[in-house]
């Protein structure tokens, strides 16, 4: 898919990616000679085929995760399908968890507040959230994880409804 | 009036950064790292419903892991899925590692994934977050998608064999050929008539997509009696026409056994328990034909 500019004979760029929560989804596009914008809107079966290929409009944030696609679009799944990889004890409180996940590289803590937040995700997604949030601490050289950083890496990486 | 000309699709180069062939391109290059790692996939298919594809792929997963190989097993029916209860592992739980999602153990050390494991209650559909009224659009793209992923993010090691078990429907068998060439196909009918016919099929889309080293497992062949004498079921012969007509090899002759049905529906495969039965030493035998072909351990 790529939008032409016809006045300018270029191809416009991907600006911007907004999804309102009614299933349909915003992509801004923009011409960088011109600057003119165009925004594709997609209804939410048009929004469902494309989020059913496993690709994102505009590019992704974050690498795919494991069963990404089948843990945001299945419907009446089993809570505990995962270990709780997620069950972590606050770094406040001993012992210091300053040891890694099993599922994340390097040595990220997470604030008594933070797990709290984590442990409300639901268990079926829990465990690629954590790993999301995690991956996102390390890149950005944070110790430990606390809401706030939480509020931060969903809003650096556009993760709706995370 | 002449019409306006202007640059197509192909005639542009660059990809306005929204990155979908990008991604594409990504989830390929996934699904061929994990499969570097897989020795001999072995798809057990049939296109026809009943004919037992499940158990068989059950019992000969676990007797491979008995024999010592490293055994995987997906059930790529994720409407029906059964692969996971007749295995033992219906009841486990999945995990998150560093190399992908781990799957759960099965009989004999058989690593599954199966919907099944992924799914709240025992009794629900299939069904996914979306439009509903216009699932007809998208539902086949989002199945294709997770079975994608049942194959290329389980964090399956190194394995010599990764069964997979296709559902009925040759459009099931197009699908998996879409995301992986089978080392083996294995291709379940019985003697009934009805069955042939639609195997025909099967066979032939098999053909066509150049896959050589295929074996008919002929199912239901005769009924075992517990003295181990066997009677006839069917008055045709299906199974055997349809070897000549496809010009392929019979590997397997399996008969009906309600021992083995009602011990591989409940989690314990039957040829694993039972070695010595009619239907364990032809499950046994089987395992050393798969052993003996392309990618086998003893090819």
């Amino acid at each position: 898919m790529k939008f032409l500019c016809l006045p300018c004979d270029r191809v416009m760029n991907f600006a911007e990616r907004q999804v309102p929560g009614d299933g349909t989804l915003a992509a801004v596009f923009s011409c960088a000679s011109c600057g003119h914008e165009m925004a594709m809107l997609t209804n939410p079966m048009e929004t469902q085929l494309v989020s059913s290929l496993g690709v994102r409009i505009g590019g992704r944030p974050v690498p795919e995760q494991p069963f990404e696609q089948t843990r945001s679009t299945l419907a009446g799944t089993r809570d505990d399908a995962f270990h709780d990889s997620v069950a972590l004890e606050p770094s406040d409180n001993p012992p210091p968890t300053t040891e890694a996940s099993p599922l994340t590289p390097g040595a990220v803590r997470w604030s008594h507040d933070a797990v709290e937040r984590l442990a409300r995700v639901p268990g079926f997604v829990r465990g690629m959230v954590k790993r999301i949030y995690a991956e996102w601490a390390a890149e950005h050289g944070v110790v430990e994880i606390t809401p706030e950083h939480m509020d931060r890496a969903r809003s650096d990486l556009g993760l709706e409804g995370m | 009036m002449s019409a306006r000309r202007f640059r197509t699709y192909h005639d542009v180069e660059h990809d306005t950064a929204s990155g979908i062939l990008e991604q594409v391109v990504q989830q390929r290059q996934r699904l061929a790292d994990r499969l570097a790692s897989i020795r001999c996939i072995v798809a057990v298919l049939s296109g026809k419903g009943g004919v037992g594809k499940s158990a068989i792929t059950a019992n000969l997963a676990a007797v491979l892991a008995a024999r010592g190989a490293r055994v995987g097993a997906v059930d790529a029916d994720l409407n029906g899925p059964s692969l996971a209860r007749m295995l033992g592992a219906a009841e486990g739980r999945l995990g998150d590692g560093a190399a992908g999602v781990v799957p759960a153990a099965g009989a004999a050390g058989v690593r599954v994934m199966s919907m099944e494991l992924l799914q709240g209650a025992a009794d629900a559909p299939l069904r996914w977050q979306g439009p509903e009224g216009d699932a007809f659009i998208w539902r086949g793209t989002a199945e294709a998608g997770t079975l994608r992923e049942f194959i290329a993010d389980v964090d399956w090691g190194e394995l010599d064999y990764l069964l997979i078990d296709v559902p009925p429907g040759t459009d099931k068998i197009a699908r998996l050929l879409d995301l992986v060439r089978p080392d083996q196909t294995l291709l379940v009918t019985t003697p009934a008539d009805i069955a042939r016919r639609v195997v025909a099929r099967s066979a032939r889309l098999l053909r066509e997509a150049g896959l050589e080293s295929t074996g008919i497992i002929a199912n239901m062949t005769a009924y075992a009696l517990p003295d181990g004498t066997l009677q006839p079921l069917f008055t045709t012969d299906g199974a055997r026409t349809l070897a000549r007509e496809s010009n392929l090899q019979i590997w397997a002759e399996l008969p009906f056994d309600p021992a083995f049905a009602t011990a591989t529906d409940a989690g314990e495969p039957y040829a694993l328990a039972v070695p010595a039965s009619t239907v364990g030493t032809a499950i046994g035998r089987l395992a050393e034909r798969v052993e003996r072909a392309p990618r086998g351990r003893n090819a």
